[in-house]
């Protein structure tokens, strides 16, 4: 029997055995121009980073970045197609060109750097693993996990992260992995594992998805480096810019105040830091093919970082999840987007 | 007779597009060659876009640090094992998952496949009702069903069902006692293998003697005994040199002695129940299949009931019943690759699963996957072909 794990990787490796060899100039903004949408990879549903919300229209960090790309490339931020992804499909679904930027809390590794023909853009969002306990189990630390049953997603860094701890610190675990963020949740509620693990960012996510989030609590270690990014196929550096620079613009905007209520206003702005994001000096796009208004586009349509911060998985969102590192560099937090000149 | 100009003269051979065997060669190279040039095409082909598109190929990755966990392994293996080390460990598991739903299958399926065949009309209704209940609903929905709704409604590990206190059932499983043997444990093996032995020979000296005299003993009650017996009676004789490792609370969960997972339990009973329903009907029309002029003329001949099941309906009945039940063996083993459905660690979760999308090598790993499902399709067939050659009719 099949399920759509197994369709989605057979597929994709009859993709690559079988495809021919013409398309080694792979011209991603050509095709997504006569495509008119991005086609971008998301998880199956995680709230703050990418899930339909209740009119079905999809909502998140993530989605920004693709809505973002969607701005600059074809102005219109609503022209994406979303491909909702578990862990297992995602690299796949990205080496055989089912999707064009893969958007799903991915952590940037060597391996995937370097092996799976994939590039990372950029970070999005740092993270680190932590640990979701329910409150009556009485622990207040990691060390006191010892012997706990620990629900997993199958495919994660957490997966290894995790088995690292346990092993650095003589403690013994059993690993019950399941597929989808929904199994591992279930599994947690029902008392089939003690801990959930995850980037904590995404705990603080599934945390709002039980049925009495009071019940459980994360621990306070992190203990591992998640930077999570956006990913493209290696061998169209051009598509690979304008991932990489759409987000830089996001994160350039907020270093320059500029938002999408303000956006027309600054469009008069003496600052040339901003007369370049917003094209009134020059066109910093020209080199990516892309139109002077680029990024005006993005900050108008989509916002700048913070913008979609906040409004996503920051105070004005059920998760709540501070800026802490994830400020700008300028702010005390790891941000520090190159300069667009 | 007129004599064509141009004939041959006799003894000359035709050419050789004319020889109907020779054509036949011809073409069956051909397309062997055909097939063999796509196949190179596609390996060639699979490389080069391989490496325009930088994915890393070859199996040098199976010698790598695997660095995840896996709940359940019957070698040893921890995260610090070969991602080589992680294909043994879901192979054993999906081996494992799939010999003991093989066996519980078929138990069910004869008893309940004899059951509908019964003159008591409740057991045969009953067995009639489990049949067209199982066998019509989908598989995956079974197996949710057990994991879903009767495993996960279990207790906690705290309230657990206890069975004097030496079995325990909760949410994270079956907990049973471990036997530790203790030194002079072997002498019992050895018992086991003697009485095999000796089985064999009462079984062969038994047939030869009713062969010759007509006389005989109930030699597979009698092997039976002495195959429990003897050991049984070696272990009292040795003081019993087993202690066991009862499983205990400690901590967040009951350590000590055998966990049976839940994901096992639930993969398991799906299979097991699932197939049982395919087998009873293959096990009724097999019986079926054997007129009952066989059986009358069996009771013709005076022969008591259970004779005439045993020597002349079961075995022209396994002739009809040992095809479709090979199939049924291979889909039970096929299907449990629906393990990754509820995270049990089978083969296609842990190898096809994890190890493919932390070392990204697609292509290696389910070429790999592949060639294990076919391979265990292929041993199960050849077994059973030999097994239905063996039973088979002898026609004379
Ligand atoms: N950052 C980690 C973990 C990513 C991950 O898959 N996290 C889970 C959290 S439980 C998730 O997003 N699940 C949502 C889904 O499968 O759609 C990685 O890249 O391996």
């Amino acid at each position: 029997m099949l399920n759509k794990k197994h369709v989605v990787l057979l597929a994709s490796a009859g993709a690559i055995t079988l495809s021919g060899m013409a398309n080694v100039q792979a011209d991603t903004l050509e095709e997504t121009r006569s495509r008119g949408a991005v086609q971008c990879g998301v998880s199956d549903g995680l709230p703050g980073f990418s899930a339909p919300d209740d009119s079905g229209e999809w909502q998140g960090l993530d989605v920004d970045v693709c809505r973002a790309v969607a701005a600059a490339v074809l102005g219109d931020a609503n022209a994406v197609n979303y491909v909702s992804l578990n862990a297992v499909e995602r690299f796949t679904a990205l080496q055989s060109g089912e999707i064009d930027v893969l958007s799903r809390n991915t952590t940037w590794t060597t391996t995937r750097d370097t092996t799976l023909g994939l590039n990372f853009t950029g970070v999005t969002f740092y993270d680190g693993i932590g640990f979701m306990i329910n409150r009556d189990l009485g622990i207040s630390g990691a060390d006191e996990l010892d012997g706990a049953a620990i629900c997993i997603q199958s495919g994660t860094t957490t997966e290894l992260n995790v088995a690292d701890y346990f092993r650095a610190n003589d403690m013994a675990f059993d690993p019950i992995v399941f597929d989808t963020s929904e199994q591992t949740v279930g599994g947690f509620q029902a008392g089939r594992c003690d801990v959930l693990t995850s980037d904590t960012s995404q705990l603080a996510a599934l945390r709002i998805q039980l049925d009495d989030p009071d019940s459980a609590m994360i621990l306070p270690e992190i203990i591992s480096k998640e930077p999570l990014g956006p990913v493209v196929r290696q061998g169209d550096d051009n598509w690979l810019n304008i991932v990489k620079w759409s987000l830089f613009a996001m994160l350039n905007a907020e270093e320059y105040g500029i938002t999408s209520e303000n956006v027309d206003d600054m469009m008069d702005s003496e600052n040339p830091d901003v007369a370049r994001i917003l094209g009134q000096d020059g066109n910093y796009g020209e080199g990516m093919g892309l139109e002077a208004d680029w990024a005006y586009n993005i900050v108008s349509q989509v916002g700048n970082y913070g913008e979609s911060f906040e409004r996503n998985v920051g105070m004005d969102s059920p998760l709540q999840i501070e800026r802490g590192v994830n400020a700008l560099w300028n702010q005390g937090g790891f941000h520090y987007a190159p300069p667009i000149r | 007779m007129s004599v064509r100009p141009n004939a041959r003269p006799m003894g000359h051979k035709p050419p050789f597009w004319r020889d109907r065997a020779k054509r036949a060669l011809i073409f069956q190279v051909l397309v062997i060659a055909a097939v063999a040039a796509f196949l190179l095409y596609i390996v060639g082909n699979t490389q080069q876009n391989l490496a325009s598109r930088g994915i890393t190929t070859g199996f040098g990755f199976l010698d790598n640090t695997a660095g995840f966990g896996i709940v359940q392994s019957l070698i040893d293996y921890s995260s610090q094992s070969t991602y080589g080390r992680t294909f043994f460990v879901g192979l054993l598991n999906t081996l494992l998952v799939g010999g003991l739903g093989v066996l519980a299958a078929t138990l069910i399926g004869f008893i309940v496949g004899i059951a509908r065949l019964s003159p008591n009309w409740l057991i045969a209704k009953l067995a009639a009702a489990y049949i067209e209940t199982f066998r019509n609903i989908p598989l995956l929905l079974q197996i949710f069903f057990w994991y879903f709704a009767v495993l996960r409604t279990l207790p906690g590990a705290r309230d657990s069902l206890s069975f004097g206190e030496v079995f325990f059932l909760n949410v994270r499983g079956l907990y049973l006692p471990e036997p530790l043997f203790e030194s002079g444990f072997g002498l019992i093996p050895l018992a086991f293998g003697v009485a095999i032995a000796a089985s064999i020979a009462l079984i062969v000296w038994n047939k030869r003697r009713h062969e010759a005299t007509g006389k005989r003993l109930p030699a597979y009650w009698l092997s039976f005994a002495l195959i429990l017996g003897l050991p049984l009676l070696v272990l009292v004789a040795s003081g019993v040199p087993i202690t066991w490792d009862v499983p205990e609370l400690r901590g967040f969960n009951f350590r000590g002695g055998v966990t049976v997972i839940p994901e096992f339990l639930a993969l398991w009973l799906a299979l097991s129940i699932y197939t049982a329903s395919f087998i009873a009907e293959i096990v009724r029309s097999g019986i079926q299949a054997i007129s009952h002029g066989q059986t009358e003329a069996a009771q013709a001949l005076s022969l008591p009931r259970n004779l005439i099941l045993r020597l002349v309906v079961i075995p022209q009945a396994m002739r009809v019943i040992i095809p479709p039940l090979t199939s049924q063996y291979l889909n039970l083993i096929k299907n449990s690759s629906l393990a990754t459905a509820i995270g049990y660690p089978d083969l296609v979760s842990v190898f096809a699963g994890t190890t493919l999308n932390q070392t990204g090598q697609a292509i290696e790993v389910i070429a790999m996957t592949m060639a294990v499902y076919l391979s265990i399709s292929l041993t199960v067939s050849m077994f059973m072909n030999w097994f239905n050659a063996r039973v088979a009719l002898v026609e004379r």
